[in-house]
């Protein structure tokens, strides 16, 4: 091996830099970028909770009670891009941000400055997308999925498709960072099947960015020549389809849904064997689950399209291929309960949210199933049936994963513990308001009253009074989170032990608590009791 | 992989990345204030695009200067160049992935929209409803859909320009392995050749691309209004062009660091990078030549 070239280059070997410029802008330090990512994230979160807020105060009541349908549509549809690529997607890269190095031993990100610009891109993306909501003729109002030819419609069409090119490119290097870091920067004596699954997670998560957000900005490029330099690509009298646009993005749109939840089986997976003091059951299995998932990811795409009009065998084979995604998703459902089988399990707020992740999730897996029976979505397509599953899967999925693991590791970044009471009020709200939110919207779908409507008829006034009193009360629960997260970072006297919690297996928890400004300056050497997984080979 | 780390490497902070970010999005939102901008009222938009894309070129130089000394200062271990390759890969395979959605809507178009708008099948009533008449067929005749939009055009024939734009690349590909070859075996001299000829080989791609562009602007009447035939020819044909003006820019620059001596037989991620760069281009276009010119 040729170093001469080992010396490192810190001008802040022992701590973080005191000018904020340098120590927030010109970061290459992955615990920097990762707050900075969590922090956005959570601003995002907020930003597009508000606009959730408008979308239920307009529900409240049938008829047409506070905002424009204009408006009302310009909130669905950020509402749902703010919270994909602004909220779930970077709390997840600044939660891989944090953990991926300490969890495999490595001294930061394989590509520190990429890592800085993958962040540094988005704030200014969303500046973009949100800036279209001030511009005559208002933002994108299409839905997320942006269909032409009604979102060709949209006069701020381009400064959309540029945001989601900048969110993608964001999003593919940090994906390129996350592949390098895990396969290239492991200690040695971390081998792969060795790994937490968090980890596992984020490394088929990462392949899955790569391989489709070129897709998706493959297909926006495609609305932007058809808005703009005059090509028919999603024009029948010219010879194209608009269906094609619809393939393509959910080429795009299927794997993305994983991407979103496939990190949150990782924390799932780390947070109950702590707190259940086990390790995983089936680990080999679950790593295999998330991988099969993965790659079933690629072939379902039409699901979403079966009342489009395909040929009976493509409904049939997406029919199919979706159903056998429940198979690997089970596996994991069930590893889950085993893992708390015969554990002596606590419940700190973390583990609270990740048994309701479990029961929730599954709710969110079973309406998915039945919205993959071609005959069956004849009648839920286009539904609030739709959206009270997807809602399942996305904030009782990969939202309560998202705050499970930043209870879980919150003492572990500021050296302080949160309050636990604080935590279970939380959760306690979080899990009681969201059911009232989301579960009436089963209801609300069966019957007929189709999505992204901003007024709907006097018959589904009640179920839809409950859910917006939900949706208020949900959100409120949410600034109890903000309280309880600036309570700890800034004010909680107690302090916090290197290995937090008691059970807990893992490289993370044997460097100090907060975890220092520099970890792992050389390879660490691991101990049979630091893994969480496998055996230490000598 | 397999080599044991005696310490790690972080890079030192870098005010690039964020003046990456701040380029990027000046180029872009300018850009869309020119797409979106009322006729007539052009110029703000334009003169933004402008400042923002002089500012990603300045930004490129930038930070690559900065890499380039600290890689011949000898900072990078073996560790980073790994990392280095790991990345450069990825990025190929994100490109791959970005001409597959613009293949795959080609495929789609040629397989199933234009066939069904012609009355193929008898799940889609499009045909018999708007247009009876249409025939459906690809290229001159029905390509451009049953309106025929963009009027009458010729396909450009794929055993002119085209043919010879292929082997010009091919060529290019060995000329760039022979460079690579030399470069192992330690012979300055022969990689310039050779690298040389791998750059004007890419300009002259690009020189002919140029003509195939005006020729069919203005002796086949095949625009970019098209139907979808023009669309889909210039589109994937325009990014393939795209990229090969990127990879001879990188090639070229290649050459320079070459003659400044920045390589050695061990030591050669930036050559080895740009040259997977062009191959990739190049089985790009092998599958542009087959599926959009010859088929």
């Amino acid at each position: 091996m040729s170093h001469a070239a080992t010396h490192d280059q810190h001008d802040d070997h022992h701590g973080a830099p005191k000018n904020f410029f340098q120590r927030w802008c010109m970061s290459t330090n992955h615990k920097d970028i990762g707050t900075l990512y969590l922090i956005f994230a959570l601003t995002m979160f907020f930003i597009g909770g508000s606009f959730a807020m408008v979308i239920r105060a307009e529900l409240f009541k049938p008829g047409l009670q506070l905002v424009q349908p204009y408006f009302f549509n310009e909130m669905t549809t950020l509402h749902a891009l703010v919270m994909i690529f602004g909220a779930i997607m970077p709390a997840f890269v600044g939660l891989g941000n944090w953990m991926i190095p300490l969890m495999v031993g490595a001294p930061d990100m394989a590509l520190p400055r990429m890592n800085n610009l993958s962040f540094w891109i988005l704030p200014f993306a969303f500046t973009l997308l949100l800036s279209t909501l001030f511009m005559p003729g208002g933002s994108a109002a299409g839905g997320w999925t942006m269909l032409p030819p009604l979102s060709l419609q949209s006069s701020s069409l381009a400064y959309t498709v540029f945001a989601i090119h900048l969110m993608g490119i964001s999003s593919i290097m940090g994906a390129i960072n996350i592949i390098a870091t895990i396969l290239n920067m492991r200690a040695p004596g971390m081998d792969l099947l060795k790994m937490p699954v968090f980890v596992w997670s984020w490394l088929i998560t990462a392949f899955l960015l790569i391989a489709v957000m070129p897709v998706l900005a493959g297909a926006v490029t495609m609305l932007l020549t058809d808005k703009y330099f005059g090509t028919n690509f999603f024009n029948p009298g010219g010879g194209g389809d608009p269906v094609l646009y619809q393939h393509i993005f959910w080429f795009f749109g299927h794997p993305e849904v994983y991407i979103m939840i496939l990190p949150a089986f990782g924390i799932i997976s780390e947070v109950i064997p702590t707190f259940s003091r086990k390790p995983i059951f089936g680990y080999k299995a679950m790593v295999f689950a998330i991988a099969s998932i993965a790659f079933l990811s690629f072939i379902v795409w039409a699901h979403h399209m079966f009342t489009v009009g395909l040929p009976l065998g493509a409904d049939i084979f997406f029919m199919y291929a979706t159903m056998l995604i429940a198979v690997p998703t089970g596996v994991k459902v069930f590893n889950w309960v085993s893992t708390m089988w015969g554990g002596s399990m606590t419940f700190e707020t973390p583990m609270l949210f990740a048994i309701s992740f479990v029961i929730l999730f599954t709710i969110g897996g079973f309406s998915g199933l039945m919205l993959a029976m071609v005959p069956a979505d004849f009648q839920y397509h286009d539904t609030y049936f739709v959206v009270a599953h997807f809602h399942y899967v996305l904030v009782t999925g990969a939202l309560f994963a998202i705050i499970s693991a930043t209870y879980y590791w919150l003492p572990k970044w500021t050296g302080r513990m949160y309050s636990e009471f604080w935590g279970k009020v939380h959760f306690w709200n979080s899990v009681i308001w969201v059911n009232v939110l989301f579960f009436p919207q089963h209801f609300l779908g069966l019957a007929g009253m189709p999505r992204r409507v901003p007024d709907y008829n006097v018959a589904f006034a009640n179920f839809n009074m409950i859910s917006s009193i939900g949706g208020f009360l949900f959100g409120a629960s949410q600034l109890i989170f903000l309280g309880v997260l600036i309570h700890c970072v800034f004010f909680s006297k107690k302090r916090a032990a290197d290995r937090v919690w008691e059970g807990a297996k893992g490289l993370e928890w044997t460097v100090p608590s907060p975890a220092p400004h520099h970890t792992f300056d050389v390879p660490p050497v691991i101990h049979e009791g630091d893994l969480a997984h496998g055996h230490v080979n000598d | 992989m397999g080599q044991q780390h005696d310490a790690y490497f972080v890079p030192a902070k870098s005010y690039w990345p964020f003046v990456a970010a701040v380029v990027m999005f000046t180029t872009v939102f300018g850009a869309a204030h020119w797409l979106n901008a009322e006729p007539g009222d052009t110029g703000f938009g334009k003169t933004v695009l402008t400042i923002g894309f002089v500012g990603v070129l300045a930004m490129f130089f930038g930070w690559f200067r900065s890499v380039i000394r600290e890689s011949l200062a000898g900072s990078y271990n073996s560790q980073v160049d790994t990392s280095f390759r790991m990345g450069m890969m990825w990025f190929i395979f994100s490109e791959v992935m970005f001409f597959g959605a613009f293949f795959g809507a080609l495929f789609y178009i040629r397989m199933f929209s234009v066939p069904w708008l012609g009355g193929e099948g008898r799940g889609v009533l499009t045909h018999e409803f708007l247009w009876s008449h249409y025939a459906a067929s690809w290229g001159a005749d029905g390509g451009n859909g049953p309106q025929h939009v963009g009027g009458a055009f010729h396909t450009v024939a794929a055993w002119g320009l085209p043919l010879l734009n292929t082997l010009i690349l091919l060529s290019s590909s060995v000329t760039v392995t022979i460079a690579h070859h030399a470069l192992r075996a330690g012979h300055r001299g022969k990689i310039l050749v050779f690298l040389g000829l791998t750059v004007l080989l890419g300009a002259l791609f690009l020189n002919f691309q140029a003509h195939e562009y005006i020729e069919a602007y203005r002796e086949l009447n095949l625009t970019l209004h098209s139907g979808v035939y023009g669309a889909t020819f210039f589109l994937l044909t325009g990014f393939h062009g795209l990229h090969v003006t990127l990879g001879t820019i990188m090639l070229a620059v290649i050459w320079f660091r070459v003659l400044k001596g920045h390589f050695n037989k061990d030591h050669h991620f930036g050559f080895e990078a740009v040259a997977w760069y062009w191959h990739f281009v190049d089985v790009v276009w092998l599958a542009l030549f087959m599926f959009v010119y010859i088929l």
